[in-house]
C-alpha cells in the first residue's frame, strides 16, 4: 500500500501528505520518481525532502528540522483552498461506492461507536485537486453508503460535487490492502482497476459490501520493484508501518 | 497579580469551572499536558474543551470528569488509535455525558481567526459536502460580490487558551517555533492566555528576535516555567516525542479501571510538574533530549 501510495505522487506536485502510510509513501516517492514533489502537513510544515528520521506524527521534531517552511494551519489550508495543492491522501473507518469517507461514528449491533472525527481530512477531501483514499479492505469498511459523510467523495454520484460547489476534484483512486480502484467517469462509482499480487477479483468482491464493477483492462498491480522495497526499508527500517 | 506564577496558582486562578479552554493549538506538538494534569488535580468541572487535534490530552480530561463538552476536529490518540475515554463518554455517558460540536481543522482555525479579527464569522469553501456542516457553528452564506455559495464559520472565542511555548519572559512575551498550527490564532482569539514554557528568558532575548514573538505579553494572564510541560508531546529544540507513553496510555486506558490506575500513577498521585519529572525518571528524561543542534543561522535586525 505504501508503494502504491508513492506511485500516485507525480514529480513536482504539491501534496497534502497526512499521517501514517502516506508519510512513508511521500518519502518513497521523493527517493525514486518524484524528487521535486513538495510535502505539505496541516500542522504547518512544508518540506522539499523527507523527514530526517521515522516519525509517528507530522508534528514530530524530525519532520520540522530541515523543513522548507514552517507556518500556521491557516497558511497551508489557504494553499489548499486557493487551488494550489494538486493532491491529498485521506483515509477513514468506512468508504462507500462513491468514495465518501466516514470517521465520525459507525454502528455495532445497533450501538454507535464514536470515532475521532475529521481532523483535516474533510478539508482535504473537499479542496484538494484530487484525493487518494487509503484503506484496509474489509467488508465492514467497504459499504454501499457511509452512515455519515465526514470527507466527501462523489456524494451520491455524478454531478453531486458540482451541485454543492465543492472546489476540489474528488477522489481519483482508492488504494486498499487488496487492490487499486478508480472511479467511473460517467457514474463516479468505484471500480476495480487492479488486484494486488496474490489477490483475486473474487476475493475483493467478497470483502466489499456492494457489487463492485470492473474497470476496462483490469490487471494485476505491478509487484514492488527492488528499488521501491529498498526505499521503504530506508524510511521504515524497523517495519513500524510496513511489517 | 504577577504574571509569573506556579502552574498550580495559574490554573487555580485563571481556569474556572464551566469555562471554555483551548489546548493543543500546535496539533501534535507543544500540547500543554502539564497544565491538563493540573486541571485534573484541581478537579475542575464542566469545561468546554476546544481544539483542532487534541491527541490524547482530551481523552485524559474527559476520563477524569473535567469536561461537559468538546468542540474540535479530532479526539483520540494519534499514534495509537481511538480515545477510550472519549468513546465511553459519548457512547455510555461515563463518567458523565459529553456534548460534541464537530469541526474540521480548517473550520476551527477560521473560527478562531474570526474571533481574533473581531468579526462574527469568516467565509470558506471547505465542508460544503460534509454532514457536520449542519452544526450550529456553520451556515450557508452568499458572497455579495460574486454570488457564490460559501460556508460561514462562526467565530470561536475561548475563555482561555493554554499554550506551551519554548521560551517567554516574565511578562509573557513568547517565542515559539516549529509547526504552529493555530497557536497564534488561539492566542489572539481567547479572552486570555495562560502560557507554560520551557524556560523564562530576559526581556532582551525576546526583543532580539521580534519575528519569533508569536504571543505578545499583553494578551497573557499568566506564564509558568514548566520544563517538559508538553511531555509526552514534543517541544522542538527541547524534547522529543515520548511515543511509548502514548502506546502505554492507550493500552492501560482500554478499561476504566486501567485508566483510574493510570490517573493515580501519573496525575493524582503526583506532586505537580516536579513530581511528574521524578516519576518519569532521569534516564527517560535524558532519552527525550534532542540529538544534534540544528541551529538556525542568525539574522540581523541591524539599523
Amino acid at each position: 500500500m505504501v508503494i502504491a501510495a508513492a506511485r500516485e505522487i507525480r514529480d513536482g506536485e504539491r501534496v497534502f501528505v497526512g499521517m501514517r502510510l502516506p508519510l512513508l509513501g511521500f518519502a518513497v516517492a521523493k527517493e525514486l520518481h518524484a524528487p521535486n514533489a513538495i510535502g505539505i502537513f496541516e500542522s504547518g510544515v512544508v518540506r522539499d525532502w523527507p523527514a530526517l528520521e521515522p516519525i509517528f506524527t507530522m508534528s514530530d521534531p524530525p519532520n520540522v528540522a530541515g523543513a522548507l517552511f514552517c507556518c500556521g494551519l491557516i497558511e497551508v489550508m489557504s494553499l489548499l483552498q486557493s487551488g494550489r495543492v494538486e493532491m491529498g491522501f485521506i483515509g477513514g473507518a468506512e468508504v462507500d461506492r462513491h468514495g465518501n469517507l466516514n470517521t465520525h461514528w459507525v454502528g455495532d449491533d445497533g450501538r454507535r461507536l464514536r470515532l475521532p472525527g475529521s481532523g483535516g481530512a474533510a478539508d482535504i477531501a473537499t479542496l484538494a485537486g484530487r484525493c487518494v483514499i487509503i484503506m484496509n479492505h474489509e467488508r465492514r469498511r467497504f459499504v454501499p453508503r457511509v452512515r455519515y459523510i465526514t470527507s466527501p467523495g462523489y456524494g451520491d454520484g455524478a454531478g453531486w460535487r458540482e451541485q454543492r460547489g465543492l472546489a476540489g476534484g474528488g477522489p481519483s483512486r482508492t488504494i486498499s490492502s487488496l487492490g487499486i480502484f478508480s472511479f467511473d467517469p460517467a457514474t463516479r462509482e468505484m471500480q476495480i482497476e487492479s488486484y494486488h499480487p496474490g489477490v483475486t477479483v473474487e476475493e475483493i468482491r467478497e470483502e466489499t459490501d456492494w457489487p463492485l464493477s470492473l474497470a476496462p483492462d483490469v490487471t494485476q498491480t505491478p509487484a514492488p520493484s527492488r528499488e521501491e522495497l529498498l526505499a521503504v526499508r530506508k524510511y521504515d527500517p524497523d517495519g513500524v508501518w510496513t511489517s | 497579580m504577577p504574571k509569573l506564577r506556579s502552574l498550580r496558582d495559574a490554573v487555580a486562578e485563571e481556569v474556572e469551572d464551566g469555562m471554555s479552554v483551548f489546548m493543543g493549538a500546535a496539533l501534535e506538538s507543544l500540547i500543554p499536558f502539564a497544565a491538563g494534569y493540573e486541571i485534573i488535580r484541581q478537579r475542575k468541572r464542566g469545561l468546554t474543551l476546544m481544539t483542532t487535534i487534541s491527541d490524547m490530552q482530551f481523552d485524559q480530561l474527559i476520563g477524569a470528569g473535567c469536561a461537559a463538552k468538546v468542540c474540535g476536529a479530532w479526539v483520540g490518540n494519534v499514534a495509537a488509535g481511538l480515545g477510550h475515554n472519549y468513546r465511553r463518554a459519548v457512547e455510555r455517558q461515563e463518567p458523565g455525558p459529553l456534548a460534541v460540536e464537530n469541526h474540521s481543522n480548517f473550520s476551527m482555525a477560521l473560527g478562531l481567526k474570526a474571533a481574533a479579527m473581531g468579526v462574527p464569522y469568516l467565509p470558506t469553501r471547505t465542508l460544503m459536502g460534509s454532514d457536520f456542516r449542519e452544526e450550529d457553528a456553520f451556515a450557508g452564506v452568499v458572497c455579495p460580490f460574486t454570488g457564490e455559495s460559501l460556508l460561514a464559520v462562526r467565530a470561536v472565542q475561548p475563555d482561555v487558551a493554554i499554550l506551551h511555548v519554548q521560551r517567554a519572559d516574565a511578562e509573557g512575551n513568547a517565542h515559539v517555533w516549529g509547526n504552529l498550527g493555530v497557536t497564534q490564532d488561539a492566542a489572539m482569539a481567547a479572552q486570555k492566555v495562560v502560557l507554560t514554557c520551557e524556560e523564562i528568558v530576559p526581556h532582551e532575548v525576546i526583543l532580539s528576535d521580534p519575528n519569533r514573538t508569536l504571543v505578545p505579553g499583553f494578551l497573557v494572564a499568566a506564564v509558568c516555567c514548566v520544563p517538559l510541560g508538553s511531555h509526552p508531546s514534543p517541544t522542538q529544540g527541547y524534547s522529543r516525542r515520548d511515543d511509548r507513553f502514548y502506546f502505554d496510555y492507550h493500552a492501560q486506558s482500554r478499561e476504566r479501571a486501567g485508566f483510574d490506575e493510570w490517573l493515580d500513577q501519573w496525575v493524582l498521585g503526583v506532586d505537580g510538574p516536579d513530581g511528574y519529572l521524578e516519576r518519569l525518571g532521569s534516564e527517560r528524561v535524558a532519552d527525550l533530549e534532542p540529538d544534534g543542534n540544528h541551529m538556525a543561522a542568525p539574522v540581523s535586525y541591524g539599523m
